[in-house]
């Protein structure tokens, strides 16, 4: 065993976060670049892991740079168990990437400014941890660590009703969690010896009575659906969204919700077989729901943010449809490319739509028009983006629809594949109503002509973005190279 | 050549990146870069149908590279066969032409070089949509040109009309892509592939039901619809003439619009495995023919006589098609697929030229009104002239092209006679209406003296793509004159090659139509003998209908638009009020329980506890009263007591009743008597203890 690589993408930022807390309050730029460039480190690792995974391990289901099992407490078999497979891998790039964007985009901040980038570190640790932990207990804990932060920074930096999305996202995910706290215990408690060892569980999981597997799936199904989140649980999301400041929605986007579909396929999917298989087409069904759903509610809305935040309802709607295709290696694929494409390109949306509000001070879409005539480069981009989050192809949405689509459209009833279709055209209409409302027809010189063309620092958040975006369109093979081992194993143990 | 063919794209797709990331300051460079670009791809096109023609159309394919994603095979790969090669001319000798006609259409605008960078994305899909050998990588092109549809009707964004219009485009035709990607779902299930030749295969070895063979192709079909304008989408193409003319010319009459009908003429092996399909496809192609036909009677915008044209142009081809896939899936022989595909090349070329001379005029003319324009033919002699050549190629004259390939399409009708009827009569309104076009534009007097002042020829950029184009219409469909020994029908060609005997008397029949057409308008527009306003008041109602396009914009914003916007806003509302309202009503709930809890909470737990003190505190200053001090107080404390007790264990023991009546009346009467006598004795004892509560 060598360096302990996925132990560091969590302590890292940790120790940042301890030093960023003993840099003088008012030395505002320190704090910045001494933050940003600690992130800088874990992304490099989980860029580093990508890269020896894709050569070295990504043929083999098995989990690789295991840390542990050490034992840490011991009278309850709790243990310090790291490890990182084909699904986990591509999120902590994204959560590397995204950490490092969003704190590179946080610049503008200049209140409290020390406490914002310390929870912003913590936050990042918290996230690598969920996606790297392999003991309940240290999952569960690192669940819960996410939380703290994120409620502060949208409860101090956020907007007007800040208060009140911040109790909504704390209170509705802790409900969620409280759920997946009895699951845990039922688990525990039922094995024997007992153990709280999520892989030695997950082997074991399909022999439990078929009733007990229902309620642990259903209770981890809570916790996990409110997270991403699965309609009807979504309403905290707009509001979260809305209220936060720009960096904090890109990561709530990008990494938060997919801790939900990475919970049901590293935890609930494969440990309850059983219980999936007869609760699979209600998931699909809520999935296509979703689909639909936000697509309707994003083209009535008014504010920018928000519109973006229901098509992000809509598009983890999408990873439900494929959920629900339980059989179909296609679909489980497809829902990962949708987990990753989602977070680049929503992502991406927010980061643009933050720019935009820093200059305008608004986000209510009636109050643009034309902006395409004085901002070509940002309207460019931004264009680039809603093209997109549409689907279309060349980019990667496309690739993970379509791959959803087919795998779906195999697994599932073709009808309501079918319908879920129209989720294609649901999104073009409401993106381009957006793209011509806000940068499309008569531009208003008097109201908007001192605003400035997208800087060369926000430029280089979205960049990469753009590129990933385009690579997985364009040349989707690698990244389905490295998770089609892990996938194809997932499967199988679904199918049990 | 034909190996290297997957330069014909990359080459407009260089161009599209060099411009956007270093010619884009240079206006000239950024032009001229993007035509040495076409007229590359060009030249290859040539070569290549050269090379294509030496294999007799045999097809040449090649996976460029090859993926697996589980299961089904998602291959980057092109064919190369008589219709490519076709196309690929078509494509890029229009384009060409259009690119360098825009040098002069588009100069002095400000986003002059982004103009160049658009049609070179475009020109890049198209391509790649045209040597596609597999329905994944057709989708995928047909997407992107799509977009670049989307960016250049909405080319000039200020203009509201012009924005509105790219997204009517865009989201009209995702609309028949819903379609599309049902068919290649159902495409990737029942034949596990994506290559043509592997699904048609399937089909034709019967290994999918025929009931599934249909449904697929209706849905592959949908596409079609979308792409190719055809009834009931067809609403978007007319509006889409806000964009520049050139775009019009390349993307909306020649090239991109024909995706569609290139698309079912690509996959004809479904609709030859299924007659119903093919019947769909059919009547659609007619019906949108009729349709289009009709209304282009009666329109005053020269872009949109021309759009209305188009679509009825398009509906020909797919109907063509359609014909030859039923006539193929009975067992009969067709002249279908040489007619459609023949139309599409020869179309191609007279409908851009209509369109680059109509940018000319309204370049000259500044307005796309044609009744307020009239007597431009001696002031524009290039322009003119070409552009009556096309009119009277898409009329169908002897000899020009458009006459060789109308007539195969009417060979194609032969055995379905409401077809034959109609399709005629489209002939006729085709040719009328054209020439309405051509006196009202070119001949009389002008109608509006100022712009008939300003007008002068076009720039010379903008008359060779004329003259070029207008060759073409003249001889491209020679290339199809049935006496030929090798003609387009022996090269382009779908299942089994086969001779179609050149009918004189249906060639004479459609050139009596075509020329009755044109001395109509002749007589109503040029020599006035019959007044138009009179004939339109006469067919009030008929009139109002077409001119209002069938009403088609306004039922579908009352049917469709509308009521989705309102759904649209109603589920907000229901996602704010109930589900939300849900969330929030749950945390309500708990606020209310909670503080139900607190009531709870200091009033009876916490009052019980107070409570307690209370009472002892009570009871305590009513004991204080025993504590007097007075001697014989005690004394009558005990024997009261003394009584009791022996009451109680008289009453108990001796009479055994339940309550001890006599004792419980003694004690009350003692205690009575007490408080009595100590309200007499000393009142003065309250105050103090009201003070000591304090």
């Amino acid at each position: 065993m060598g360096f302990p690589l996925l132990s560091s993408l969590v302590f890292i930022p940790i120790i940042g976060m301890l030093v960023v807390m003993f840099l003088p309050k008012e030395r505002h730029s320190a704090i910045k670049w001494t933050s940003t460039l600690i992130s800088v480190v874990p992304m490099l690792i989980s860029f580093w892991l990508l890269w020896d995974y894709f050569f070295n391990y990504a043929g083999d289901a098995a989990m690789a740079y295991v840390e542990g099992p050490v034992s840490w407490i011991p009278i309850l078999n709790i243990q310090y168990y790291l490890g990182a497979d084909g699904i986990s891998i591509p999120l902590l790039a994204l959560t590397g990437l995204l950490s490092t964007v969003s704190l590179l985009a946080s610049f503008n901040i200049n209140f409290r400014v020390k406490e914002y980038f310390a929870f912003f570190l913590l936050l990042e640790a918290g996230m690598m941890g969920v996606f790297v932990a392999l003991d309940f207990f240290l999952f569960y804990v690192f669940w819960e660590v996410m939380l703290v932060p994120m409620y502060f920074l949208i409860g101090v930096w956020g907007g007007p009703r800040k208060e009140y999305a911040a109790i909504k996202f704390f209170l509705y995910t802790l409900f969620g969690s409280i759920f997946m706290l009895v699951a845990i215990l039922i688990l525990y408690f039922t094995s024997e010896p007992h153990s709280l060892n999520i892989l030695e569980l997950r082997a074991t999981g399909s022999a439990m009575a078929y009733s007990l597997q229902m309620v642990c799936f259903i209770f981890f199904f809570i916790a996990f659906a409110i997270k991403v989140p699965v309609w009807p649980f979504h309403t905290w999301l707009p509001d979260a969204h809305v209220e936060a400041p720009t960096a904090v929605s890109v990561i709530l986007a990008g990494v938060l919700l997919k801790m939900g579909t990475y919970g049901m396929l590293r935890v609930s999917w494969p440990m309850f077989p059983e219980a999936l298989r007869s609760l699979s087409f209600w998931i699909a069904l809520l999935g296509a729901i979703a689909i639909i759903y936000g697509a309707l509610v994003s083209m009535a809305q008014k504010d920018l943010k928000k519109l973006v935040a229901y098509s992000s309802v809509s598009h983890m709607g999408y990873c439900m449809l494929a959920l629900g295709a339980i059989s179909s290696v296609q679909a489980i694929t497809g829902c990962m490319f949708q987990m990753i494409s989602h977070g680049l390109i929503t992502g991406a949306l927010f980061l643009l739509v933050g720019v935009l509000y820093d200059r305008a001070h608004t986000r209510e879409i009636a109050a643009f028009g034309g902006v395409g005539a004085k901002l070509p480069i940002y309207s460019g981009i931004m264009v680039f983006f809603s093209m997109a989050a549409l689907g279309l192809p060349g980019m990667s949405g496309f690739i993970s629809e379509f791959m959803i689509f087919v795998g779906a459209f195999s697994a599932l009833s073709k009808i309501m594949v079918g319908i879920s279709v129209l989720g294609v055209v649901l999104g073009a209409a409401y993106m381009l109503r957006m793209v011509q409302r806000v940068f499309l027809g008569e531009f208003d010189q008097k109201r908007w002509g001192g605003l400035t063309e997208i800087n060369f620092r926000e430029i280089v958040t979205v960049g990469p973005l753009m590129l990933l975006t385009l690579w997985i369109g364009i040349y989707p093979k690698p990244l389905n190279d490295l998770m089609a081992a892990t996938l194809e194993n997932l499967v199988n143990l679904m199918a049990r | 050549m034909t190996e290297n063919a997957y330069l014909i794209p990359l080459l407009p797709m260089f161009a599209f990146v060099m411009i956007v990331f270093f010619m884009r300051w240079n206006e000239k460079l950024s032009a001229g870069f993007s035509i040495a670009m076409i007229l590359i791809s060009w030249v290859m096109s040539l070569v290549i149908l050269f090379e294509t023609l030496g294999r007799h159309g045999e097809p040449y394919e090649i996976y460029f590279y090859l993926t697996s994603f589980v299961g089904i095979n998602l291959e980057v790969g092109f064919l190369v066969d008589s219709l490519t090669a076709v196309m690929l001319m078509v494509v890029t000798t229009v384009g060409a032409c259009v690119e360098i006609y825009s040098v002069g259409y588009m100069k002095d605008d400000p986003r002059f070089s982004r103009f160049f960078s658009y049609l070179s994305l475009f020109l890049f899909s198209m391509l790649g949509l045209v040597l596609a050998n597999n329905f994944f990588m057709i989708f995928i092109f047909w997407e992107l040109v799509g977009l670049t549809s989307y960016l250049l009707i909405g080319f000039w964004f200020e203009k509201k009309i012009a924005a509105d219009a790219g997204k009517k485009a865009f989201i009209t035709t995702r609309i028949g892509d819903l379609g599309f990607i049902v068919g290649l779902l159902m495409v990737a299930f029942y034949a596990g592939t994506f290559n043509f030749g592997g699904v048609f295969d399937k089909v034709s070895a019967g290994l999918i039901p025929a009931g599934i063979v249909t449904v697929m192709g209706i849905f592959l079909f949908c596409g079609a619809i979308g792409k190719s304008a055809q009834f009931p989408l067809h609403v978007w193409l007319p509006d889409a003439m806000e964009g520049p003319t050139p775009v019009s010319a390349l993307i909306h009459a020649a090239t991109m619009v024909a995706a569609g009908v290139y698309l079912v003429a690509r996959i004809m092996n479904i609709f030859v495995g299924s007659a119903e399909a093919s019947m769909v496809v059919a009547v659609i192609g007619l019906i949108t023919s009729f349709l289009a036909a009709s209304i282009g009677l009666v329109q005053n915008d020269i872009k949109r006589v021309l759009a209305y044209s188009t679509v009825s142009q398009l509906g020909y081809m797919i109907m063509a098609l359609g014909l030859y896939g039923y006539d193929t899936a009975g067992g009969h022989h067709s002249a279908g697929y040489v007619a459609g595909t023949l139309h599409l090349m020869t179309h191609a070329f007279f409908k851009g030229l209509l369109f680059l001379g109509a940018g000319s005029v309204i370049h000259a003319v500044h307005t796309n009104d044609i009744q307020e324009m009239g007597g431009l033919a001696p002031k524009m002699k290039i322009t003119s002239i070409t552009f009556m050549i096309a009119s009277l190629s898409i009329a169908g004259i002897f000899p020009l092209s458009g006459f060789w390939s109308k007539d195969e399409i009417i060979a194609a009708t032969l055995h379905h006679p409401v077809f034959l009827i109609v399709t005629l009569l489209i002939a006729f309104m085709t040719a009328f209406y054209m020439w309405r076009l051509c006196f009202l534009t070119f001949f009389g007097k002008p109608r509006d003296q100022h712009r008939f002042d300003h007008a002068h020829e076009s720039p010379r950029s903008m008359t060779w793509p004329l003259m070029v184009l207008g060759f073409l219409s003249i001889f491209a469909g020679w290339v199809a004159i049935p006496w030929l020994p090798h003609g387009f029908s022996s090269f382009v060609f779908h299942g089994e090659l086969h001779h179609a005997s050149p009918n004189i008397i249906l060639m004479l029949i459609s050139t009596v139509v075509a020329v009755s057409g044109i001395v109509l308008a002749y007589f109503i527009y040029y020599k006035e003998k019959i007044s138009a306003d009179k004939l339109a008041e006469k067919f009030r109602p008929i009139y109002k209908l077409l001119y209002n396009k069938y009403y088609f914009d306004e039922i579908y914003h009352l049917l469709i638009l509308n009521p989705i916007l309102k759904f649209a806003n109603f589920m907000w509302s229901f996602d704010a009020g109930v589900i939300d309202g849900a969330v929030n009503g749950t945390a309500w709930l708990t606020i209310v329980w909670s503080n139900i809890k607190l009531w709870f909470d200091t009033w009876i737990v916490d009052g019980a506890v107070n409570g307690s003190g209370w009472l002892v505190r009570q009871g305590a200053r009513i004991l204080r009263f025993l504590q007097s001090g007075s001697m014989q107080f005690y004394v009558l404390f005990i024997l009261v007591i003394v009584v009791v007790i022996a009451l109680i264990k008289f009453e108990f023991i001796r009479i055994d009743i339940h309550w001890p009546v006599i004792t419980v009346v003694f004690v009350l009467g003692v205690t009575l008597l007490g408080v009595l006598s100590k309200l007499a004795a000393g009142s003065e004892d309250a105050p103090s203890s009201a003070k000591q509560e304090e």
